[in-house]
């Protein structure tokens, strides 16, 4: 059963449609990323999640109960959802000591001292914050005052933890150790997560599932890989990945009725879900996907082109390529033998190569080589 | 069968139902519908009742009767009722806003953008004149350029070089431009000198190396960058001076020399209660209009002011050889004019006779004597003065409840304007604590003495008391307390309060425990700007008060009225004392930034 149940979620901001009819299912014990760019409603819908924004149309159910229902304009209060909220900016009470920050909500609920004492100190525990609890968040590194404002937000047990781009405000190498802390809370703690960021990179290593939410229309729900592999759409294939996906304009036909392409970087079958709305098609091409070789090199199906810049980066290099018209960024690891001025022969596997409808964007399917079993079959012979 | 439509309107009622509920359930409606009441009742109620007073309506309200507006404005008295007042009102306020212009933009840039040696200082004495009462100048004005044509003692000049001034300068147009300037420059010292330093000096370096000549760069680059300061600056100051009361009255009264606020003062003395809500309507639409078209004018550009504010770096111009010259006088200039006019009023109010300095001349009477009925009808010293220690009680008593008050009111109000941003009743309250900011002074205590003069709804008669001067004092202070609540507010951010909501805490102990704590410090400034405002405060107060109610201004301006100038200033020089002491404890324990002052 599925813990949070949105359904056609809509909320306007000042004539602005900003969640256009969300619906969307979290299973229990989820780690669930809202990811998309900003102002594209990802912290509008955990907001109204939460309970602090009220949308105009759609319900929401957590935990089998009905907690709203907007045409009967019923709203439940946030603290009856059993769920909590890590700001963005931490939103730590600056007059209050760390133990004070966490203890509010325990004294307000009248727990008796020991109680709250006890409770306090397990979760700052938790994230190794118990030396600090006599402390003022002003006293606190950024990242410290991050861990005070989850131990916060799990004090009270809540079934559903809520987090508003925690890392975000964090330099980059403090980033990369909270993702591991996370990663290890959520597994301690068992509790649902939700996530909101517009890093990929986070997105990717610490999610179960993302939700990819494009002005204010939820694009496509899927498990980290899935959504790295086989992007929904055009837009959300161009938001995945750095460098940027490469994209190749080309022609798809027909012969005798089986479809198959026509591009810069070769022709093939496909192995087609959905048929385009007109003959022009987008192909994708992993920039990691493409291998470079010498000039000379034997190499099947391989394309020549010039190289125009060798853009190293420490553990990888980028390699910006040409021929005509066509522009490809390949991404190596490690040094590479090229220089500006070089040629190279390119080639990639086709069942990397996704298919979209140049029209309307959707995915259609991958490329396929209806010879490669036939070649396969050929190397083994000669070797 | 037919159950399903008949389940639509249960439906409905249930909407309206929890409708209902969510909005009584937040407190911040709540808040805002009691903010509303309250501005409403104090601010749109007496408005209405100074246009509905202005007309006539026929019995059965078929037809109204423009007769008193016309009286004013097209009959055989309008020339002296309105028109003259008027147009002196008009070039006062003019001359006092170029004036002011110059003088406190150019030291704005002398302290933002040149390597002037005493920033600090002049920036002291800048504020200076905004924190004292505005007739303290008119005073010292008066004591030096008073002739004995008009009537009454010779001022020093007469005495000292037997010269007698001419009336021009004695009284009139000339001294209430000079004296208002003095005061009212800080509006655009301190507006200019924000804009001056906010404004990145890369930008004029910029235009610098593309080679536009220094008078070029000034025209094309740094005036249209500063233009918004310098229009509100322009708006604040001639809408203080249109609305002033104090100073045109000490210096323009004796020649007759009337504008619309002390003609408003005196209609009301005659009890011509039409004509003064006349005048007010017109002072308030003067300003209205003002100020509406400063918004049309700077628009879009409002977002000027702050471009380029954050790590900005500014190159200081060298004076060169001027630097000295410049350092030297200026500093003199601004402290002759910040200290002599009370150095004036203190030496005069230890003399018998004006401008007699023989040491016999000299005595302590006016501050600490007996009754002497010789000596202006027998009034005792000011120490000694029972009728002083009440107004200085009631002095003390409205300045700290009032600002108490309005500094927890405008709290509040800055809490609902920041919690329901943009929404309509967040912007009706913000609108309507504005609007006392509109009303002058004089005009605004016109509307409450004839409103509380009588029980009204469940509100018992107020005139004659205290409370009545409080309350008029807290609405009118309103648009500075409420602008100080809300940056307040905004500056402590809804997520703190949100974070205490998601984790189910009930509002009034967020409010004690998260919202007040973090307010406390724009509270005790509000606070302490407030109380200096309502210290110095005459024109609000002047028609409300009776005897028994009387403050320490409205003292200073009977005295003044029947002649006993001495005992104006000795009170006056406990006003000071009293102010600066709430300075320098404002600036000591609160930290207080006085150039958020404005606007009060």
């Amino acid at each position: 059963m599925s813990i949070i149940s949105l359904s056609h979620i809509n909320k306007h901001f000042e004539g602005n449609h900003v969640l256009k009819d969300i619906c969307l299912d979290i299973e229990e014990g989820d780690f669930m990323t809202f990811l998309g760019p900003s102002g594209c409603g990802k912290t509008t819908t955990l907001r109204v999640i939460a309970g602090l924004e009220n949308p105009e149309g759609g319900t929401i159910a957590i935990n089998g109960k009905e907690m709203v229902d907007a045409a009967s304009h019923f709203y439940t209060d946030p603290s009856k959802r059993e769920l909590n909220l890590v700001f963005q900016n931490y939103a730590l009470w600056p007059h209050m000591t760390v133990f004070e920050n966490v203890a509010f909500a325990l004294t307000v609920k009248k727990l008796g001292k020991k109680e709250v004492r006890l409770k306090v100190e397990a979760a700052l525990e938790k994230l190794h914050m118990h030396a600090f609890m006599d402390r003022y968040p002003a006293e606190l590194s950024g990242g410290q005052q991050q861990r005070v404002a989850i131990a916060r937000a799990i004090v009270t047990e809540p079934k559903i933890l809520l987090l508003d781009e925690p890392l975000s405000n964090l330099d980059a190498k403090l980033r990369i150790e909270m993702r591991a802390e996370l990663k290890r809370l959520h597994r301690e703690l068992n509790t649902t997560i939700i996530y909101v960021t517009h890093d990929q990179v986070e997105a990717l290593t610490l999610s179960t599932k993302i939700a990819v939410f494009f002005e204010g229309e939820l694009r496509q729900v899927d498990t980290p890989k899935n959504l790295y592999r086989f992007p929904n759409d055009l837009a959300i294939a161009r938001f995945i990945g750095t460098p940027t996906i490469n994209f190749v304009e080309a022609l798809c036909t027909s012969i005798s009725g089986q479809p198959c392409i026509e591009s810069e970087i070769g022709s093939f079958d496909l192995d087609l879900k959905k048929l385009p709305a007109t003959e022009r098609v987008t192909l994708t091409l992993k920039p990691e996907d493409i291998q470079l070789y010498e000039k000379n090199a034997s190499v099947e199906r391989g394309i020549l082109l010039e190289v125009e810049e060798v853009m190293p980066a420490g553990s990888e290099t980028l390699i910006q390529l040409r021929k005509g018209s066509l522009e490809l960024i390949a991404k190596m690891i490690g040094d590479v033998p090229f220089e500006t001025g070089d040629s190279a022969l390119a080639s990639f596997p086709l069942n990397k190569v996704n298919v979209y409808d140049a029209v309307t964007g959707i995915l259609l399917g991958q490329a396929a080589d209806s010879s490669s079993a036939i070649y396969e079959v050929k190397q083994s012979m000669f070797s | 069968m037919k159950k399903m439509p008949a389940a639509a309107p249960g439906k409905h009622g249930i909407r309206l139902v929890n409708k209902a509920a969510e909005f009584f359930k937040k407190p911040v409606n709540l808040i805002s519908v009691l903010a509303l009441l309250f501005l409403g009742y104090t601010i749109v109620v007496p408005l209405w009742e100074i246009v509905s007073h202005s007309v006539r309506f026929n019995e059965g309200g078929s037809l109204i009767h423009f007769d008193l507006w016309n009286r004013v404005l097209g009959s055989k008295v309008s020339e002296s009722l309105f028109y003259k007042p008027m147009l002196n009102s008009l070039s006062i306020a003019i001359g006092t806003a170029v004036l002011s212009l110059l003088f406190g933009g150019g030291l704005a840039w002398l302290v933002a953008r040149t390597d002037f040696a005493y920033k600090k200082t002049v920036m002291f004495l800048a504020v200076l004149p905004y924190m004292l009462p505005s007739w303290i100048t008119s005073f010292a004005w008066l004591a030096v350029f008073k002739n004995d044509r008009v009537g009454g003692s010779k001022g020093l000049i007469q005495a000292v070089l037997h010269v007698s001034p001419p009336d021009w300068l004695a009284y009139g147009y000339i001294p209430i431009v000079i004296t208002l300037t003095l005061n009212y420059f800080t509006f655009f010292f301190l507006l200019m000198s924000v804009a001056f330093s906010s404004m990145n000096s890369s930008l004029e370096e910029m235009a610098h190396m593309t080679g536009a000549p220094k008078r070029t760069i000034m025209r094309k680059i740094t005036l249209p960058l500063i233009m918004p300061a310098i229009l509100s600056g322009f708006i604040l100051t001639f809408s203080k001076s249109m609305g002033s009361f104090g100073v045109p009255a000490f210096l323009g009264l004796p020649i007759k020399y009337y504008t619309v606020s002390t003609m408003l003062h005196s209609s009301m003395q005659n009890r011509m209660i039409a004509d003064a809500y006349i005048l007010s309507i017109i002072l308030l639409m003067v300003c209205a209009c003002l100020i509406f078209f400063n918004q049309k004018a700077i628009g879009k550009r409002k977002s000027f002011a702050t471009i380029g504010g954050k790590g900005s770096r500014t190159t200081y111009q060298a004076l060169g050889k001027w630097k000295r010259l410049v350092n030297v006088s200026v500093l003199g200039g601004m402290s002759l004019a910040a200290f002599v006019p009370l150095l004036i009023l203190f030496v005069q109010s230890f003399m018998t006779m004006h401008g007699d300095f023989s040491l016999s001349n000299f005595t302590l009477h006016y501050w600490l004597g007996n009754s002497d009925p010789s000596i202006a009808s027998g009034e005792v010293g000011v120490l000694k003065n029972d009728g002083i220690l009440t107004a200085l009680k009631n002095s003390l008593k409205i300045g700290i409840i009032a600002s108490i008050v309005a500094a927890f009111i405008g709290l509040l109000l800055g809490y609902v304007i920041t919690q329901k941003r943009s929404s309509v009743p967040a912007r009706l309250v913000e609108q309507l604590s504005f609007l006392p900011y509109l009303i002058p002074g004089i005009a605004f205590s016109a509307i409450y003495l004839s409103m509380f003069a009588k029980p009204f709804l469940f509100i018992p008669t107020l005139y004659g008391t205290v409370s009545l001067i409080i309350l008029i004092s807290i609405v009118n202070e309103l648009p500075f307390a409420t602008r100080a609540g809300s940056s307040t507010m905004y500056q402590i951010g809804g997520e703190l309060e949100e974070a205490a909501v998601v984790q189910g805490i009930p509002w009034w102990r967020r409010f004690f425990s998260i919202i007040l704590p973090l307010s406390k410090k724009g509270l005790f400034s509000s606070f302490l700007l407030l109380f200096i405002s309502v210290m110095k405060e005459l024109d609000l107060i002047i028609l409300l008060v009776t005897p028994q109610t009387g403050t320490l201004t409205t003292l200073i301006f009977n005295y003044a009225e029947q002649g006993y100038q001495q005992y104006a200033n000795a009170i006056m020089l406990i006003i000071v004392a009293i102010i600066l002491a709430a300075y320098f404890i404002a600036g000591k324990v609160g930290k207080v930034d006085f150039s958020k002052g404005i606007g009060g």
